[in-house]
């Protein structure tokens, strides 16, 4: 029935082959996917709650101590607590993201040292599980929403776009530390340094606006602060306004993180079954 | 049939070992700390010769040089060769987890590996849900796994336990499960290494059963095994390695007679136990403590390997540090699944009182124990009637192998741990 397949295996082969074989193994990386999902919300007794839970609770200390105590401006005229939710979203993606996708090939060793498939396919699985928490999360959106009556305008239709952005940000990162934790070990200890380190640079709390005008297009280097404007821009709508300069240094980081995330990993990828 | 479905040219695996590190993976803080090292080197004695011994600390080692074979369809191929010899590197390269080095391989048909049965199964899944995941893993796809369901569903015999988690499994049914989903892998070609060592005997029948079926079935079949008689029994042909070079053998007895002569060079190995930690919880006094074992058994062609009905032969080197009243070996048996065979006591036998510091060796002689050919594992302790003075959980492994043609037959069809001597006697009642 099947045709004969053939394969030939030489040195650097596969690095031309790489997105045939990426496409040939789709399956595979659907039931990773899957799997990764099944299992989160199995483990734990109260997994989608928790999903729900920790962004919903860091903003309410954020609208506490950012909106009441520090009598941070809000954007536009919306409430405070959906300002800084809007933005919550894209960074516990990320963020999620990160921890997730640098843990997955280790987590996942006797894998690759025993099977062939597009190691690529391990962390995307992994972002994808943590999108799958940032939609959960989404519904807390729209519940706060409801309680303060807010309705966004025509540019939610943007959202989706912001979102491959927050993904493209992720995916890139992602890849770099995946790779980098592979290598070298001690990355695990950095990674969550990082994600919190990045929540507080990050204008999560706060609005990218409070940031002095000199200083933000230093402060668009970080990738998430355009993610996270874009987000605003969408949900919020009103008169909030994107710092385009910045929007757009933000996102040609993005898309640089990106490429050289993916290079950077093909790179070391050849070698994850000896090192691992 | 007498195509060649599997085409290999100067294949060549290199692996560049570094003896500086111990670690098993680097890590940033090292590499930093390296940096500075030489760094700093460099500005004190910026005269001295770029040689120094932090930079010459890596070696080129070839797993595999310039391996050429053909392997036509349905052959059976038994992979064969000592430790290190490069087997399990072949199968990595074949199954494309590692990348050569260099050279050419080309295939015809699809390729699946059984490199261990399982892999990939979690815990937290049912039996369901980790056949889908298995099953992806192994190369199959979705439409595939649908329609083998039953099939692999009833040949595990698990129907009742579909939606239990995989954790609630008996070992048994765990191990049936997953060989079940490589056993219906619709490829022509099959990697396997090992998976007979897993699993009771029973099984390991099921499994040879297994194999030799898809054997019949025009597929081609890779073995890579230790157990010589598993070899003979399953395979056509043979591939020798030796030091990363190969030889095709068209007949697996030449390629088995081959690597038997090759293994004449007996080597002893000592596993040392000097840097070995000990289990913390026992409070261990360490008056008097495991320094090395070897296994003395004859006829080891490979250290810790003997052949079938051999008795293990073990010398254990102790040091004795302050005076210790009364000193006691203890021995422990385990079999694969971690079943206590047996325990020995040397104050059965032997009397070790009042022994001054300093080193000792004693050596410990099973008599008729006719273990069958499996792999068991070691468990050492030293006692005083005050307490332990050392415990090494796992000391040693080692192997009891079927070498020849006869002790196949002997052992083949035998169930159970060993075989006890035992007299028979009959006579005629009218």
């Amino acid at each position: 029935m099947a045709e004969p397949h053939k394969l030939i295996i030489e040195a650097g082969r596969a690095e031309r082959h790489y997105w045939a074989d990426l496409w040939r193994y789709r399956e595979l990386f659907y039931f990773l996917a899957w799997r990764d999902i099944l299992v989160r919300y199995k483990q734990t007794a109260i997994g989608v709650v928790w999903a729900m839970l920790r962004p919903f609770l860091t903003m309410v200390v954020f609208t506490v101590v950012f909106g009441k105590l520090g009598k941070f401006p809000t954007e536009g005229s919306a409430p405070y607590p959906i300002m800084v939710f809007a933005a919550m979203l894209p960074w516990q993606f990320f963020a999620n993201s990160l921890s997730e996708a640098s843990n997955s090939l280790v987590g996942n060793a006797n894998l690759i040292s025993k099977v062939y498939f597009p190691r690529l396919i391990i962390p995307s699985s992994a972002v994808i599980t943590s999108f799958v928490d940032f939609l959960i999360s989404g519904a807390i959106l729209v519940a706060l929403m409801l309680w303060y009556r807010f309705v966004p305008g025509w540019r939610l239709l943007a959202l989706p776009l912001f979102t491959v952005m927050a993904f493209a940000a992720a995916m890139g990162v992602g890849l770099w530390l995946t790779a980098l934790n592979v290598k070298y070990r001690d990355f695990r200890y950095i990674v969550p340094f990082i994600v919190q380190f990045g929540l507080y640079i990050s204008p999560v709390g706060f609005s990218s606006s409070v940031v002095p005008e000199k200083w933000r297009m230093l402060y668009s280097v970080n990738p998430m602060v355009g993610v996270i404007d874009g987000f605003r821009w969408a949900i919020l709508g009103g008169d909030v306004r994107i710092f385009w300069p910045g929007f757009t240094v933000s996102n040609g980081l993005v898309l640089l993180s990106l490429t050289t995330g993916i290079w950077y990993f093909r790179k070391t990828e050849k070698k994850f079954a000896d090192l691992i | 049939m007498s195509d060649v479905v599997i085409k290999v040219e100067n294949l060549s695996k290199k692996y560049v070992i570094s003896h500086q590190s111990h670690e098993r993976y680097t890590a940033l803080r090292d590499v930093m700390a390296n940096g500075v090292k030489i760094l700093s080197r460099k500005i004190l004695s910026p005269f001295a010769f770029r040689d120094s011994p932090l930079s010459e600390a890596q070696e080129d080692f070839y797993a595999l040089r310039d391996v050429s074979f053909e392997i036509k369809q349905g052959d059976r191929v038994g992979i064969i060769g000592r430790n290190g010899a490069g087997k399990s590197t072949l199968l990595k390269i074949l199954s494309r987890i590692t990348e050569p080095t260099s050279g050419k391989i080309e295939i015809t048909g699809r390729v699946a590996s059984l490199l261990e049965v399982g892999t990939g199964f979690h815990p937290e899944l049912t039996g369901r849900e980790n056949i889908f995941l298995n099953g992806a893993i192994l190369g199959m796809g979705k439409a595939e796994i649908k329609r083998k369901f039953d099939e692999i569903v009833e040949f595990a015999e698990v129907e009742k336990f579909l939606d239990t988690p995989v954790k609630r499994y008996s070992s048994g049914m765990y191990v049936r499960l997953a060989f079940s989903v490589a056993a219906h892998l619709e490829t022509e070609i099959l990697l396997v290494d090992e998976v007979l060592a897993v699993g009771d005997a029973q099984f390991q029948k099921k499994c040879m059963g297994k194999m030799s079926e898809v054997g019949q079935d025009g597929k081609t079949v890779f073995f890579v095994s230790h157990n010589m008689g598993a070899v003979a029994n399953l395979c056509t042909s043979g591939l020798h390695l030796l030091n990363g070079k190969s030889k095709y053998y068209s007949d697996i007895s030449g390629c088995i007679s081959a690597y038997l002569s090759h293994m004449s060079g007996k080597t002893n190995e000592v596993i040392n136990y000097t840097g070995v930690k000990r289990p913390p919880e026992l409070n261990l006094r360490e008056g008097a403590k495991f320094i090395n074992a070897r296994m003395i058994s004859e006829k080891q062609e490979i250290p810790w390997q003997i052949p079938f009905p051999l008795n293990p032969v073990f010398e254990f080197s102790i040091v004795v540090e302050k005076n210790v009243p009364k000193l006691e070996l203890g021995l422990a048996l385990y079999n694969y699944s971690n079943v206590e065979i047996a325990s020995n006591l040397s104050s059965d036998k032997l009397q070790m009182e009042n022994l001054q510091p300093g080193t000792y060796k004693i050596v410990v002689e099973y008599q008729d124990l006719n273990l069958l050919p499996a792999r068991y594992y070691l468990a050492l302790g030293l006692r005083t009637d005050i307490g332990m003075e050392d415990y090494i959980p796992d000391a040693a492994q080692f192997e009891i192998i079927t070498s020849t043609a006869s002790a196949v037959a002997r052992t083949y069809i035998r169930k159970g741990i060993l075989i006890p001597k035992v007299e028979y006697s009959i006579n005629n009642q009218g």
